[in-house]
């Protein structure tokens, strides 16, 4: 957790050393209105004292109240101003880091545990600089303060504080051992209710189908059953911990007066006895001020491990060492535009042992179509994913453009490129947003984008359905495109490929989610589009891929047969059995 | 750049707001006294545990009350005991003990305010989420087209917790304010009129102005909240499109966007928290005013003889009461307000109209054959917009039907309309001559099995997930399904077999998983099938497999099959023809292709392109 304090840049520490000096100066002017109210009462006790010492003594006091309240707010304005740049600072770091992440780091941790350092772990952490902070130094000053202020009066009140603070402190301890487990066990409580609700919603055809409907239920009702009862037994030890603190407060007071009742009458008739009822006035304000900062610790208690859990999650992300870094280069080698070539590559996912791609080399040259072919976790997917550097290699060497892509600098070597994934991603925004996403790929200066829009969308046979939409091509995405269909949401995946006119053009298993009709008018579309373009196609079906230049047949990681169609019907085993299972339906035709 | 205010407010982060800020943003329920109205009529069973609560807490202020009282007359006899040269120390002790008493009393009384108001809370949570989990189940799923539904149910989950909490701590806190600051009121003027006037006119002008304070500090809340939720929402965006985001350099554009919002939320993040900052040391303000007026003018009083001076003992303990209660209450409205609105939610969704209660149908489906019928059925989604017009069908028992048609051309709407997933509009489907209507909906269920398309398995073993909700299955049965579809060397071969429990992330594969659905579907073993064949995501060895395990399945029973394989088209019985929402061509195959139809076109697109191998 210093680890992320110390993250804070130098105007947060600046702030951060002003709000303790606050927090040292209201403690102080706190502690010192009741000195006052001590004076007072001696004045009042004191035959003969003069009124306007009296309200002498009341000004004071009142300033000291204004001075606190002033203190107080400049305390709060610069917490506020400190949780607020902080996060926001922290924020921004994190987010920039993530951008600048490999598909190796976002692996490693996880879209959605990204998501949620970025986002609860940094609130959490806003919270904690903001409030808790202040309350961690606040707490120990007021002790110490308040310890100066009753050390040496009598040791009857000092001894019956100190009894009342050792129960405070078993009470505490009580409920960061009995209760705070509780408290933490109740979000894993709730997630497996949450699951079990998201299980019935996903799955509520099957649910009725099979009348599964008490079963569900019954799984929901035992999640809800847990919960409750860890909630209640939570819920119990404090409340039955509230009372007892309340009650050695409120007997605190009640015990010092009766001391001081005693302590008075043996000194009765000496100046010792006015002095000591002036202070058993004060004391007790004093001693109750005490409790209540040690009862303040429970919080702290419940504070700290869940801010410093946040804060090693978000060290965790900025502290991560980037594997794919920048290269110097810019350009290709002149002359071998549009070529992509692989020599001898092997490539493993970061801590796994085997190999997802072995000994690989093949040569797509300007404007010829090469197919990857085979069955899932062959390595189809891994293979394409080495061109635009997503991954590194293990062994061997990418090159586009006739340069090894890890001598590029990464924005560069992606302007080249045109890449559609396997499942589509659509952004919120507009159809047009989404199809003119990014930066870079060949637009002259003064193309018409909106045309250029319109015919990407006709190559991609979506013009169709975004005619029909609602404001057209400024109709709404919503985010993750869950407002178009499957096959749309490809289509226009396919359409921000082709508006991007890259040198290079890769799908990854992009046309499955079409059907045939769709898919045939597509490719035919997009084969005008594509003449003297490289491109790069991973399909599952034959149709899609049998007029690609090469072929390239994959099992288990290697490349078992490559050449055209023809040839590889004639040579490869893999690809006949392949090709067999989905010509013999379509055969029968 | 996408449009700055076409992003919808994300709901992210609901938990934002639950952190040791003071305040929360007053969500205004419409109707205040309607929603506390339902929610009494539904926690009625509660109601005494809740009157129970009130009261002790009640019991407890008054007790709590006397507490300065007694530390006033405490001061007193102590000061008498000064001037008159011995303190009456029995009676000191008489005092300090009934104090102490009061205290406890009030203690155990607080003790059993909280302890039934926990129970009662939690009773009445745990129902309200068995009611909504119940009540999910016996809505038609017409309702969830119409909203978003899932969105409801994460709020609902969430209205739930809102609701718990403002019950046992709001609904208390009022009541122990409201008490506190009557009680206090009361007990000051007892004790004495003219302190008791400065002290009232003291808070409430610091209240008063508190209150503008906060009332137009609302909108940074509001605003904060709404630019916590779109950045957050930007984070998730960026974060799930990753790859995209690399792959088109959109870096930049992304980061500007981020920016842009992180700047905004900066600005109303760090006013609001100060605001609702300010609340603190402003009531700290009052409290200390107070304390300083009663110094002072309670001194006056008390050197011109007026009051004694434990008079001034009891009032400062006053005026730390009498403050407090004014600041809770503020806070628990908004709170009682967000409970309110959430009731309203909840309540909202417990009372969709649910599906039809059929107990009364008491006649059943038995040993059904399979023969299938479709009489001049209407059916639309929306009933002013009817896709499907007077279609008309019979299908003898064991007939396989394939229901084909372009990507969305509604092609489950015959799913829904044979499981009774929807009512008809119109006409009616019935079963070996029974309308489906006149039996339960179980009942149309039990003679269905079902694959879908995505392989639905929930978190349990695998030999749950096969058996599911049938009775008395044995193991044999479970192995030899297993066997027929191929699982069986898989299961065998896991370190727990049968008994491994998947989770969401097991490593199962789609061919896998949906092999699981099919084994399931022969436990059910039911006379008519409903078959979903899409298997894009499984490579052509898994699809084999999986299209053996379909083709037994389908061996003795009627079946509807969403069909995408040629040879399932072309084998079919009958083949239903779907396009936008209607069926526009019935027929075999050869009939459909001479026809020269919309199936014709359909099917010329696919014939080329098998031509082209």
């Amino acid at each position: 957790m210093f680890k992320a304090i110390k993250r804070m840049r130098r105007q947060e520490m600046m702030l951060l050393l002003f709000s303790i000096a606050l927090v040292l100066a209201q403690v102080w002017t706190e502690m010192k209105i009741p000195d006052y109210m001590s004076s007072i009462t001696m004045l009042v006790q004191t035959e003969g004292s003069e009124m306007s010492a009296i309200w002498q003594a009341g000004g004071i006091m009142m300033l000291l109240a204004l001075l606190s309240t002033v203190i107080g707010l400049t305390s709060g304005y610069v917490s506020a101003m400190l949780g607020g740049l902080y996060s926001k600072h922290l924020r921004s770091d994190i987010f920039n880091k993530v951008q600048s992440f490999s598909l190796n780091e976002i692996d490693r941790f996880s879209t959605a545990s990204l998501i949620t350092r970025s986002t609860n772990d940094v609130t959490q952490m806003q919270m904690f600089i903001a409030g808790g902070l202040r309350m961690i130094i606040r707490t120990p000053i007021s002790v110490i303060v308040a310890l100066i202020k009753i050390w040496g009066k009598h040791w009857q009140w000092t001894s019956l504080t100190g009894g009342a603070i050792i129960a405070v402190i078993c009470i505490v301890i009580v409920v960061i051992k009995y209760a705070h487990p509780r408290f933490r066990k109740m979000q894993d409580l709730t997630d497996e209710l949450n699951k079990a609700t998201r299980e019935n919603l996903t799955g509520i055809r099957v649910i009725r189908a099979y009348n599964a409907e008490d079963y569900q239920e019954k799984k929901f009702e035992e999640a809800n059953e847990n919960l409750s009862y860890n909630m209640l037994a939570a819920q119990t030890i404090m409340s039955s911990t509230r009372p007892v603190m309340r009650f050695v407060n409120n007997g605190l007071t009640v015990g010092i007066y009766l001391i001081g009742a005693y302590l008075i009458n043996e000194t009765v008739g000496t100046t010792e006895a006015l002095v000591t009822f002036s202070e058993m006035v004060v004391f007790s304000n004093y001693a109750s001020r005490l409790l209540m900062s040690f009862m303040n610790l429970e919080m702290i208690f419940n504070m700290i491990p869940r801010a410093s859990v946040a804060a090693d999650r978000i060290n965790e992300v900025l502290d991560c060492d980037l594997e794919i870094t920048d290269g110097p280069e810019t350009e290709g080698v002149k002359g071998k535009e549009g070529t992509v070539e692989f020599r001898n590559v092997s490539f493993s996912y970061p801590g796994t042992e085997g190999e997802v791609l072995s000994d690989i080399s093949f040569t797509a040259e300007k404007g010829e179509t090469v197919a990857f072919i085979g069955a899932t976790g062959s390595g189809k997917t891994s293979l394409v994913n080495l061109i635009p550097r997503f991954y590194d290699v293990t062994k061997g060497e990418v090159l586009v453009d006739g340069r090894d892509v890890r001598e590029y600098n990464q924005h560069a070597l992606r302007n080249l490129i045109g890449y559609a994934p396997q499942t589509a991603v659509l952004f919120s925004g507009t159809v047009s947003s989404n199809i003119e996403y990014g930066e870079g790929g060949n637009h002259a200066e003064d193309e018409d984008s909106e045309a250029e829009v319109k015919r990407a969308v006709s190559i991609a046979q979506a013009t169709e359905f975004v005619e029909k939409m609602e404001n057209t091509y400024d109709a709404e995405i919503t985010r993750g495109g869950t407002n178009v269909s499957g096959g749309q949401r490809q289509r226009l995946s396919v359409a921000r490929v082709v508006y991007r006119k890259p040198e290079i053009y890769i799908f990854d298993d992009t046309f499955s989610a079409l059907d045939f009709k769709t898919d045939r008018l597509l490719r035919s579309a997009l084969k005008q589009e594509t003449a003297g373009v490289t491109t790069l196609i991973v399909a599952q079906r034959i149709g899609t891929i049998r007029d690609a230049d090469k072929i390239i047949v994959l099992d288990e990681g290697k490349a078992v047969g490559m050449g055209t169609h023809e040839e590889l019907m004639r040579s490869c085993q893999v690809y006949r059995e392949i090709a067999y299972t989905q010509l013999s339906e379509e055969e029968l035709a | 750049m996408a449009k700055k205010n076409s992003y919808q407010l994300g709901q992210a982060n609901i938990n934002s707001n639950r952190g040791p800020g003071r305040m929360r943003i007053a969500e205004k329920p419409r109707d205040f006294k309607g929603a506390a109205k339902k929610l009494l009529a539904y926690g009625k069973d509660i109601l005494p545990q809740f009157i129970l609560a009130f009261s002790a807490s009640v019991l407890s202020v008054i007790m709590t009350l006397f507490g300065p009282d007694n530390l006033s007359k405490m001061t007193n006899l102590i000061e008498a005991g000064m001037k008159s040269g011995g303190v009456d120390i029995p009676a000191v002790i008489r005092v300090a003990i009934r104090s102490l008493l009061f205290y406890l009393f009030a203690s155990v009384l607080i003790l059993i305010q909280s302890l039934n108001l926990n129970r009662a809370s939690q009773k009445l949570m745990r129902q309200m989420r068995n009611d909504i989990s119940h009540k999910l189940n016996r809505i038609p799923l017409k309702s969830f087209d119409s909203s978003s539904f899932g969105d409801v149910l994460s709020r609902v989950t969430n209205d739930v917790d809102t609701i718990g909490m403002s019950l046992n701590m709001a609904s208390s806190s009022v009541v122990t304010s409201i008490t506190t600051f009557i009680g206090c009121t009361i007990m000051m003027l007892l004790t004495n009129v003219k302190l008791t006037a400065i002290v009232l006119t003291c808070s409430i002008l610091g209240f008063l102005l508190m209150n503008v304070i906060i009332k137009r500090s609302q909108g940074y809340f509001t605003r904060r909240q709404s630019y916590l939720g779109l950045l957050n929402g930007h984070i998730e965006e960026m974060y799930a499109g990753h790859l995209i985001v690399k792959a088109y350099n959109g870096e930049d554009e992304s980061r500007e966007e981020f920016e842009y919002l992180n700047d905004k939320l900066f600005e109303n993040n760090w006013k609001s928290q100060f605001i609702s900052g300010i609340t603190f040391p402003l009531m700290e303000l009052l409290s200390n005013l107070g304390y300083v007026a009663v110094c002072v003018f309670g001194a006056m009083m008390a050197k011109a003889g007026t009051i004694p001076f434990g008079t001034i003992i009891a009032f400062i303990i006053y005026v730390r009461m009498f403050t407090m209660p004014m600041s809770m209450v503020a806070n628990s409205i908004t709170n009682l307000q967000s409970a309110a609105a959430a009731c309203e939610r909840v309540f909202e969704f417990l009372d969709v109209e649910e599906m039809e209660d059929e107990s009364y149908k008491t006649q059943r489906m038995e040993n059904i054959k399979g023969d299938v019928e479709f009489s001049h059925v209407h059916f639309g989604y929306d009933p002013d917009k009817i896709i499907i017009n007077d279609f008309s069908a019979n299908i003898e028992a064991g007939k396989k039907v394939a229901i084909v048609g372009p990507t969305g051309a509604g092609k489950t709407t015959m799913v829904n309309l044979l499981m009774r997933f929807y009512e008809l509009n119109g006409g009616k489907i019935s079963i070996d001559g029974i309308d489906t209507r006149d039996v339960t909906r179980e009942n149309v269920h039990e003679q269905f099995c079902m694959v879908l398309q995505d392989s639905w398995l929930f978190e349990g073993t695998i030999r749950e997930n096969i058996v599911y909700s049938m009775k008395d299955v044995s193991d044999e049965k479970v192995v030899e399904a297993c066997k027929l579809v191929g699982l069986h060397n898989y299961i065998s071969g896991l370190p727990n077999g049968y008994d491994t429990i998947l989770s969401e992330d097991s490593n199962m594969s789609a061919g896998q998983r949906q092999l699981m659905t099919i084994a399931r579907a022969m436990i059910q073993n039911a006379p008519l099938l409903i078959l979903d064949e899409a298997t894009s995501s499984v490579d052509t060895r898994t699809e084999q497999i999986v299209q053996d395990a379909m083709d037994l399945l389908t061996r003795g029973r009627t079946s509807f099959t969403i069909a995408h394989r040629l040879s399932t088209i072309r084998n079919a019985d009958i083949i239903l023809v779907m396009r936008d929402g209607d069926i526009v061509e019935t027929g075999t195959h050869e009939e459909l292709l001479q026809k020269g139809g919309f199936y014709s076109e359909l099917w010329t697109s696919q014939f080329v392109n098998a031509e082209a191998i």
